[in-house]
Parts: structure tokens; C-alpha cells; sequence
């Protein structure tokens, strides 16, 4: 007997959910859209501007008609910056809510958290973050950047206009502890040597020790990977010890939470750092998005980089629907798994079949009076360093997240 | 005597079937479980600050060290009869070893908050720096603040292949909580649990008696993290994942809290409060006009100002009134005594 | 040597920060041997009540050296009549209430703040030694530290009523048979006692961002620097603090942050084995 009891139980479970849910007649109007989302706690910098921009983008699909002729509607749940409500909400929307697909998760732990209980039941999830690379799993979709898109581009040049000896200071968990080791690996390449690397719990808030321990050290530049509310006290004290004059800085997550707007333009000038979104992008699409964004919310100050690629998620699944025309969830994979690209305002965005992650354009930017002035542009960069360990068409059925080794 | 507790273990046995039957009715069995894994981890406490005099802050270190020893054994085994098991034994061993450092050096009642406290503290600090590749224990990974996700769930013993989990999980959580309160049942009216509850009253005299009051309350401290540790595994089969939020301040807080809303000095009370406050944590959550901890803060003053026996108590109490029995209702909690230096 | 200099200045700063967020919670212990859970909250209270003042345009340091310390202080006051002032001799049942306010300030906070990180940056520039560079903030803290110690000591030692304050420590009753009333001496120990929570949560809330639940990270470490330092108010609070100051910056400096706090509280376990009573009991006895 093939059949094993945990499939039996949960086709039974689902079964008799049907019976008792009269919802059912419900849900085949509306296409549902799950989402967990950080729009509190220490991680709502991240969170509340993707609630923003996902309503936004539900808005414009519903607007134009909904997709396949039913509307979108959008069941969204606040995991409150804490990991454990990550598993109980998503359990809540693949079996109370019955949603066709999941978007969402913030941090890459949260990712970590829901990922295998999303593939388990069968709901497919997109996750629209920048985040450290190799995940390799069919159930899924990732357009955020990874480290050979962004890392690769940001240390050569960061080196280039400091030295190089560098210092990294990451957050302590995976994004942090596998973002760093590349870092390492993109210092090396580029002859330079990484003189130290510190990692912190995300509720560290003081860094005194930290700060004269890196001047013992004296780097050319230091990278700082560091996430979330406490994170953002560093670049505080950095600037108030006066370092922000001595030693140039570069970071992969700073503005991914508005940090540059929320530090003071003495203290956050001068900072370097590689996206694939800036507000200050002059191109058609931006702009109209940014009038449509102002229309619903009044300013375009909490738009950010991961807001965006969250939107362009959204839009990237409703293209795999209509394409599909179904919201089935192997229906819009293959569909998705076509080579489908959406064009917005982060510029196109093409689903790469292979690794199920992104093909996108990748900014060199500054920190400038708090808004980050594009320096450099660099267009269509693939996922490489995924593209080097993952290929889902030769075995779909692959379900690791692969971490760089020496 | 004998009869008396015969008619007990009936009482209970039947009075839990029927709820085990009845509350699926009201409640949807996924939020029950997690209610249940609550609900034990609240009898361990009351058993040992209600019974044993024992106040612990730090409760949930026991809970997240079963929770976390499920996670890791279940990986490297690739099946959960034996997690279980370890699950239940490494927090009591832990236990042991902490219960022994505090009472064998005769702490008083406010240092020994504050060794528990600061253990789980501990515990918090070091889980939630282990997101390094560097710390493994076997094949599985610790993985710091993002936790353990991914590991085996429960399983029938012997058959790997055959978990169990959504409605058949509530019902092993259901009957596993109903054994842990027949068996915490039986160790009170044992002289052992009798001598327990006379350390509690006096100390001083239990010891002028010739028990050795050390090795006793060590032993109580290491049954109560025996029991929490079991409702961690609970937890952790029911959510899937373990983080290290489990050992936080905030979930000790919260064990205390139900157990001072249920009753102390009860064994229906502490399950009584974590099943009452978790639920009304989880309607709280649904809203968000008022913060939840708002609330949970409001109860616990307003209990501690207004009805410091909590709940169980009252609800005996009425109960008895109403049968127009003239048995005395549960007696009064006594707050162990609060030992401090004079200056 | 301007390393150790730097050092230096770094340790003297985490002595002088312990013992500004566990000056309150020391007041409050040794006078009326209750332990406020919520004086994490209570700190936390003091930083926005500066946040706000800035805001409204009040001087950063009028904001926190005056206008804090007072709406925390009012506030304790306010509490200590509705809840505290019940509970006297129940020393669990006023831990567990002040549990409960703590969970209530926090809910509180983030209904009213918002549950996101706020703050304000440093009124210092930093400056130089030698080729190091120093966050200037840094001794405005050790600075306000001293102060505060001396003034707890001076105030104790030499006026009326820290004569009174310090008869009501070691004897209430006696001090009640003499008129004192033992009512007021607690209502007035536990608002100055929140005045001093309001103080250190003000002076800190520029270094470090201000979230709702921020208390928790300060509660763990007064509770432990108070318990440890003993019967003795301020030999206490200064020997704990410089314990336990040296422990973490001395661990945090070698490894990483994390490291040092997981050493002070390792310390701290060690300590309370050995000196059960705390480091006042065996040394400094009899100082105040």
C-alpha cells in the first residue's frame, strides 16, 4: 500500500472540511492570496511598506478586471516579528482559508519556517526578498537578489573606492551567517583580505566594544549585513564615535528598511550599497508607480526595495494565472517555469527555469541626503551562484537550501 | 483513605474522556492541542510551586529543552519514540543537576527566582547565537534565532512512516496530559507528595522530623521539568518548528500567570489557566483594537489584587454551594514565604 | 596606550550604565524589600516621555535630566497608591503584580507609540583619542552615573530625611513607633525610586533605539546587579555594577557582545552560590 496514513489523513482532513464549508462555493469566486507579513514587532521597517505595496498591486489586478474573470481578494495575517506565528499562520491559510498561493515571509528564518509546511501542503509560495541564495525547491519562486547579483557587484566596487582590508559585521542568523561567508568569498576574488567578522542576535542594541574593536583593527572598509530595529542603533553610534568620517561603509541591508531615512543625512551619507530598486529611478513605469502609490498612501516614503520586488511578486503570479489560465498550483508553475518576465518599476523581472529564482537589473548606489543616488546600473544579472548547485528541471523534485563552501 | 482515592482516579478518568469527546465540539482540535501542550506545561509548574513551594521563573527553559531535544533527536534519529523519551529525560536531568546546585546551597526564595531567571536567560542568550555552521549536534543543525524546522514529527513507535498529526495529534496530546494528571494525582498522596506539601507549610519542621529536605525538593524540581519538557515535545510535533523564543522571559511569564489565574495549590487550576488565557491570547490575536498584552497584564493584577486563589478555588467553591455540599472548599494559597537579608 | 584608554573608557561606561538602570530598582529593593518587575518598563517610560519632549521642541537635555525622571516619578506615584500600597509584606504576590504592570506598560507603549523602533540620536559629538575615535555620549552617562551615586550617598548620609529613609531599612517598625509614618516613607521611596528609572531610560534612549519591549533587557540585569549587590544601597549597587561591568566589557572586548552577556550572567550564578546574600553581606558591611 503506497498510500501512507499522513496522506490519508490529511486528504480526509481536507475532505471533511469541504463538507462542513459552505465556503467552498465561496472560494471558487474568488482567487485567494495568502500573505504573512512582519507589519509589527522589530521587523515592521521591513514588513509594513510590502502590506502597503501588496494591496496596492491586489488593487490594480482587481481593477483591471480581477484575473480569469474572478477577483483577487487578499487574506493577509500580522506575524509580528515572531518566527513561531510564521508555521501557525501559514498552517491557518492553507487550511482555513484554502488559499491558492502564499506570498510573504520577511527574514529568511521566516522563510526557513513556513517553506517545507507550505511544500507539504501542496500551496505554492513566493518569497519577494533579497535574500543569501541556494534554495532549491520546485514549490517555490524568489525574485529578491541574491549574493552573485548584488554582493559581487557591491564588494569590487566598495573595495575600489576605500582598500582592501575588510571588516564584516552581519546578523546572526542564516541571511547573516551565509551572506557573510560570501562576502568573504567576493573579498578574496578580489584580492582583498576580510580582517574580521563579528555576528549578532538581532536584539543587540549597543555596539561600543564593537566599535573599538574594529578600530583596533583598523579595516579600509567595512560591510554591514546587519537586519532589523536593534541593528539600526550601529549606524547611530557609528556615526556618533565620528566614524562615519574615518572609515567608509557598505552594507547589503542598509535602506532595505528605509534606514537611510530614518538616520540623519550626517550620519548616513557616503554609505554604499547595491538593490535592484531606487525611488530615484527616472524611468516611466517608476514614476507612474510612484503616482499610483501616492495616490492610495499620500507619500512615497515608506516605498523601499523589498516593497517593491513584493509588488512585482504579485504581478509576476497573476502574469503565471493568466498565462496558465488557471490558478491550479502545477498549472501556473509550468506556466511561471516558461521563462515568464514582467516589466515594472524595478525594470523587468524574468523567472529563471532553472532555479525558480530571478533574472533583474542590479543598481550601484550612495547614500545622499537620505535618498540613494544610482551611481551605476547593471542590467539583467542571473542567479549564478544558484544557477552553480540548483537545476530544478533535471530533478524537480530537490528541496535544500545548498550554503557556499570553501 | 483507599476508596477515597479510587473514587478519585474514577472521577477524573471519566470527567476527561468526556471532555476529550466534548471539546472538539467547541473549539477547532488544532488550537486544542496547542492548548493542551499549555495546559501540561502549567501542571508542572503548579505542581511544584503549588505543591512543592517552589517558585520557578524559569519554567519555560525546561519547556523549550524538551522542545529543542525532540527537534534534535528526531533528526539524527529519523524517528520520535526515542525523542520523546529523551525529551522527557535531558530537562530533568538538567534539573536535577541546577535543583541541586540551588537547594543543596540552601538559597532563599528570591535568589532562587533570580538562579531560574537568569538560567533560562542564559539558555535564551547561547540558543539564539548558534545560527553558525559550527554548531551542530549530530547531523542537525541548532540554527540560532532561526530555530529547528523541518525535523520528524511524532510518530506510531516502530513505524517511522505512520505520524501523527491534525486530529489524531489531539487526541494522543489529550490522553498523554490525562495520564501525566493521574500520575501527578498518585505522587500527592504518596507519602513522598505528602512530605512535599509539609515542606511547603514548614520547613523547618519537616526537616526537625529527619527528611532530608534537599534531596526532596530536588527531586519535586526534577519532576516538574520531567513534565514540561514532555508538553515541549507536544509543541513541538504540533508547530512544526522550535525557535528559541520558547525559553524567553515572556513564556516564563506567561506559566506563571496561569497558574496564579487557575489556582495554586490546585491540580485542575494551572491547566485551567493556560487553556483560558491561551485561548483568549489566541481570540486577542485575531483583533487588533487592544494589545493583548495589555490584557494578559490586566488579569494577572486584577487576580493578584482581587482573587489571589484563582479560579479553581471559586469554581469548587460554587460547585460545592450549589450541590449543597458542606465539604470545605479547597484551601487557602499560601504564598511561600519570601526570605530576605536585613541590612 | 590609547588603546587602554579606549578600553578604559568603554568599561567605565558599561559600570556606569549597570549602575544607572539598577539604581531604581536598588532604591525600591532596599527600602521596602519589593522587587518591581516593571522597572524595565519604567525606564522605558522615561524614554519616551524625552522622545515626546524633544519633539514638542523641549531641550534634549532638559528632556531627560528633568522632564523624564518627573513623569516617571508622578507616574509610580500613581501606581504605588493603586496597587503596591495593597500588597506590602506579600513579596511574591507584589512581583507578580508588578509582572502584570510590566505587561500592561508594554501593551501600553504599543498602542500608543506604535510596536516599532523610535529614537533620537546623541546631543555629543564624538571625539578623538590618539587614533581612536570615542563616542562622546559615553561620558555623559559615566558622568551622570557618579553624580547620581554621590548624590544617593550624600542625601542618605547627610540630611533628615535620609536619616528617616535609612531608619525605616533596618528597623520600619522602630521607625513607625517614632511617627514616622511607614505609609508615606514607601509612597515617596517607590516615587523616587521611579524617578530614577525615568532618569536612566532617558539618559540611555539616544544610544540605543527605544522598542516597546525594550524593558526586558534591562529588567534581567537590574534585577541580577541589585540581588548581587546586598544589603548595602550604594557600596552595593557600586561593587555589583563594577563586578559585573568588568565581567561583560572584559568578555564582550575578546569575543563578541553576546558573549560577554552570557559571562555576566554566568557570573552572576557563580556569585549567588557563593555569597548567597549578596557581595554587601560579606564585604563593605555596615557601609551605606
Amino acid at each position: 500500500m503506497t498510500l501512507n496514513r499522513r496522506s490519508f489523513l490529511a486528504s480526509t482532513a481536507a475532505a471533511s472540511g469541504a463538507l462542513m464549508m459552505p465556503a467552498i462555493a465561496r472560494a471558487q469566486d474568488a482567487i485567494r492570496i495568502g500573505t504573512v507579513l512582519d507589519v509589527s514587532g522589530i521587523f515592521d521597517a521591513y514588513g509594513t511598506p510590502m502590506d502597503m505595496a501588496q494591496r496596492l498591486a491586489v488593487a490594480e489586478i482587481n481593477d483591471a478586471g480581477g484575473l480569469l474573470g474572478r477577483p483577487v481578494e487578499l487574506i493577509s495575517y500580522d506575524t509580528q516579528s515572531d518566527m513561531a506565528l510564521y508555521t501557525q499562520y501559514a498552517q491557518r491559510l492553507v487550511r482555513q482559508d484554502n488559499v491558492d498561493v502564499v506570498h510573504g515571509g520577511v527574514l529568511s528564518a521566516s522563510r526557513e519556517a513556513i517553506r517545507q509546511t507550505l511544500r507539504r501542503a501542496n500551496t505554492l509560495y513566493f518569497y519577494n526578498v533579497q535574500y543569501e541564495g541556494g534554495v532549491c525547491d520546485r514549490n517555490i519562486f524568489i525574485n529578491g537578489v541574491t549574493p552573485a547579483q548584488q554582493a559581487e557587484v557591491l564588494v569590487p566596487w566598495a573595495m575600489s573606492r576605500s582598500g582592501p582590508r575588510v571588516y564584516i559585521l552581519a546578523a546572526d542568523y542564516n541571511y547573516g551567517q551565509i551572506t557573510a561567508r560570501w562576502l568573504q568569498k567576493y573579498i578574496d576574488d578580489n584580492g582583498g583580505e576580510a580582517v574580521g567578522t563579528d555576528f549578532f542576535p538581532l536584539d543587540v542594541s549597543d555596539f561600543g566594544s564593537t566599535i573599538a574593536r574594529i578600530q583596533t583593527v583598523a579595516p579600509d572598509l567595512v560591510i554591514a549585513p546587519l537586519v532589523g530595529g536593534a541593528h539600526l542603533s550601529f549606524f547611530r553610534q557609528w556615526a556618533a564615535a565620528g566614524m562615519n568620517e574615518r572609515i567608509p561603509l557598505a552594507s547589503t541591508t542598509m535602506g532595505v528598511g528605509n534606514e537611510h531615512k530614518v538616520l540623519t543625512p550626517a550620519e548616513g551619507n557616503g554609505m554604499m550599497v547595491a538593490y535592484n530598486y531606487s525611488q530615484e529611478l527616472d524611468t516611466p513605469l517608476n514614476n507612474a508607480f510612484k503616482e499610483r502609490w501616492v495616490e492610495a498612501y499620500g507619500s512615497t516614503d515608506a516605498i523601499h526595495e523589498i516593497a517593491v520586488s513584493h509588488y512585482m511578486g504579485i504581478h509576476l503570479w497573476a502574469e503565471g494565472v493568466r498565462r496558465a489560465g488557471s490558478a491550479e498550483r502545477m498549472a501556473v508553475t509550468e506556466a511561471l517555469e516558461d521563462g515568464l518576465s514582467v516589466d515594472g518599476p524595478s525594470g523587468v523581472m524574468t523567472i529563471d527555469p532553472q532555479t525558480h529564482h530571478a533574472i533583474l537589473d542590479v543598481h550601484l548606489m550612495e547614500v545622499r541626503d537620505q535618498k540613494m543616488e544610482v551611481v551605476e546600473s547593471l542590467s539583467q544579472r542571473p542567479p549564478v551562484d544558484t544557477q552553480a548547485v540548483c537545476n530544478l528541471i533535471e530533478n524537480p523534485d530537490d528541496n535544500t537550501q545548498y550554503e557556499i563552501e570553501f | 483513605m483507599r476508596g477515597d482515592a479510587r473514587r478519585d482516579t474514577a472521577f477524573i478518568l471519566i470527567a476527561g474522556v468526556v471532555l476529550i469527546f466534548f471539546m472538539p465540539l467547541l473549539i477547532d482540535t488544532h488550537v486544542l492541542t496547542l492548548l493542551i501542550a499549555y495546559g501540561m506545561l502549567a501542571l508542572s509548574l503548579g505542581l511544584i510551586w503549588g505543591f512543592g513551594g517552589v517558585l520557578c521563573f524559569g519554567q519555560a527553559a525546561f519547556f523549550g529543552l524538551g522542545a529543542y531535544t525532540f527537534a534534535v533527536a528526531g533528526i539524527n534519529l529519523g524517528e520520535s519514540t526515542l525523542p520523546v523519551i529523551l525529551a522527557v529525560l535531558v530537562p530533568a536531568v538538567f534539573a536535577l543537576a541546577l535543583g541541586a546546585m540551588m537547594f543543596y546551597g540552601r538559597l532563599g526564595d528570591v535568589y532562587l527566582a533570580v538562579i531560574t531567571l537568569v538560567v533560562t536567560l542564559i539558555l535564551f542568550r547561547w540558543i539564539n547565537s548558534t545560527a553558525g555552521p559550527e554548531y551542530t549536534i549530530g547531523v542537525a543543525r541548532l540554527g540560532g534565532f532561526n530555530g529547528i524546522p523541518g525535523f520528524p514529527i511524532l510518530n506510531v513507535p516502530g513505524r517511522p512512516e505512520l505520524m501523527i498529526w491534525g486530529e489524531t495529534l489531539y487526541y494522543v496530546a489529550a490522553v498523554s496530559l490525562l495520564v501525566v494528571f493521574l500520575l501527578v494525582t498518585w505522587l500527592l498522596r504518596s507519602s513522598f507528595g505528602r512530605i512535599a506539601v509539609g515542606i511547603r507549610e514548614n520547613e523547618e519542621r519537616v526537616s526537625l522530623l529527619g527528611f532530608d529536605i534537599r534531596a526532596r525538593k530536588t527531586i519535586l524540581f526534577a519532576i516538574g521539568a520531567a513534565i514540561a519538557g514532555l508538553a515541549g515535545a507536544l509543541y513541538a510535533t504540533w508547530a512544526e518548528v522550535v525557535t528559541p523564543t520558547l525559553f524567553s522571559l515572556q513564556q516564563s511569564a506567561e506559566i506563571i500567570i496561569w497558574c496564579i489565574v487557575g489556582g495554586l495549590g490546585t491540580r485542575f487550576g494551572p491547566i485551567l489557566g493556560a487553556a483560558a488565557l491561551a485561548y483568549l491570547k489566541f481570540a486577542l490575536g485575531q483583533q487588533a483594537i487592544i494589545d493583548n498584552m495589555f490584557v494578559l497584564g490586566l488579569v494577572l493584577v486584577l487576580f493578584v489584587l482581587f482573587l489571589p486563589r484563582g479560579l479553581a478555588p471559586e469554581l469548587a467553591r460554587g460547585w460545592h454551594w450549589l450541590a449543597g455540599s458542606r465539604r470545605r472548599p479547597a484551601r487557602r494559597r499560601r504564598a511561600p514565604r519570601a526570605e530576605v537579608s536585613d541590612g | 596606550m590609547d588603546l587602554a584608554a579606549v578600553i578604559l573608557v568603554e568599561v567605565l561606561y558599561a559600570i556606569a550604565s549597570l549602575a544607572l538602570i539598577s539604581a531604581g530598582l536598588a532604591v525600591v529593593f532596599g527600602m521596602m524589600k519589593v522587587i518591581n518587575l516593571a522597572h524595565g518598563e519604567f525606564m522605558v517610560l522615561g524614554g519616551y516621555a524625552t522622545i515626546t519632549a524633544v519633539g514638542l521642541g523641549v531641550n534634549i537635555f532638559i528632556a531627560m535630566l528633568i522632564v523624564a525622571p518627573l513623569v516617571v516619578g508622578l507616574f509610580g506615584l500613581i501606581v504605588e497608591r493603586l496597587i503596591f500600597r495593597h500588597l506590602y509584606g506579600r513579596m511574591i504576590d507584589t512581583m507578580l503584580a508588578s509582572w502584570g504592570l510590566s505587561l500592561m506598560m508594554i501593551g501600553a507603549f504599543k498602542m500608543i507609540f506604535g510596536n516599532t523602533t523610535t529614537g533620537v540620536s546623541g546631543p555629543i559629538p564624538g571625539f578623538s583619542i590618539g587614533n581612536y575615535q570615542i563616542n562622546g555620549y559615553n561620558f555623559f552617562i559615566i558622568i551622570v552615573s557618579v553624580l547620581l551615586l554621590v548624590a544617593m550617598l550624600a542625601v542618605l548620609r547627610g540630611t533628615r530625611a535620609g536619616l528617616v529613609a535609612r531608619g525605616a531599612m533596618q528597623r520600619a517598625d522602630m521607625a513607625s513607633a517614632m511617627g514616622h509614618s511607614p505609609d508615606r516613607i514607601y509612597m515617596l521611596t517607590f516615587a523616587v525610586g521611579s524617578a530614577l528609572s525615568g532618569l536612566a531610560g532617558a539618559v540611555l534612549a539616544p544610544l540605543v533605539g527605544l522598542v516597546p519591549t525594550a524593558g526586558a533587557a534591562f529588567i534581567a540585569k537590574a534585577f541580577i546587579t541589585v540581588i548581587a549587590g546586598g544589603p548595602s544601597l550604594v557600596a552595593g549597587l557600586a561593587s555589583a555594577s563594577g563586578f559585573f561591568g568588568l565581567v561583560n566589557q572584559f568578555f564582550s572586548f575578546l569575543v563578541s557582545p553576546v558573549v560577554g552577556d552570557v559571562a555576566l550572567l554566568v557570573a552572576a550564578v557563580i556569585l549567588l552560590r557563593l555569597l548567597p546574600r549578596g557581595i554587601t553581606s560579606r564585604f563593605f558591611r555596615g557601609k551605606l
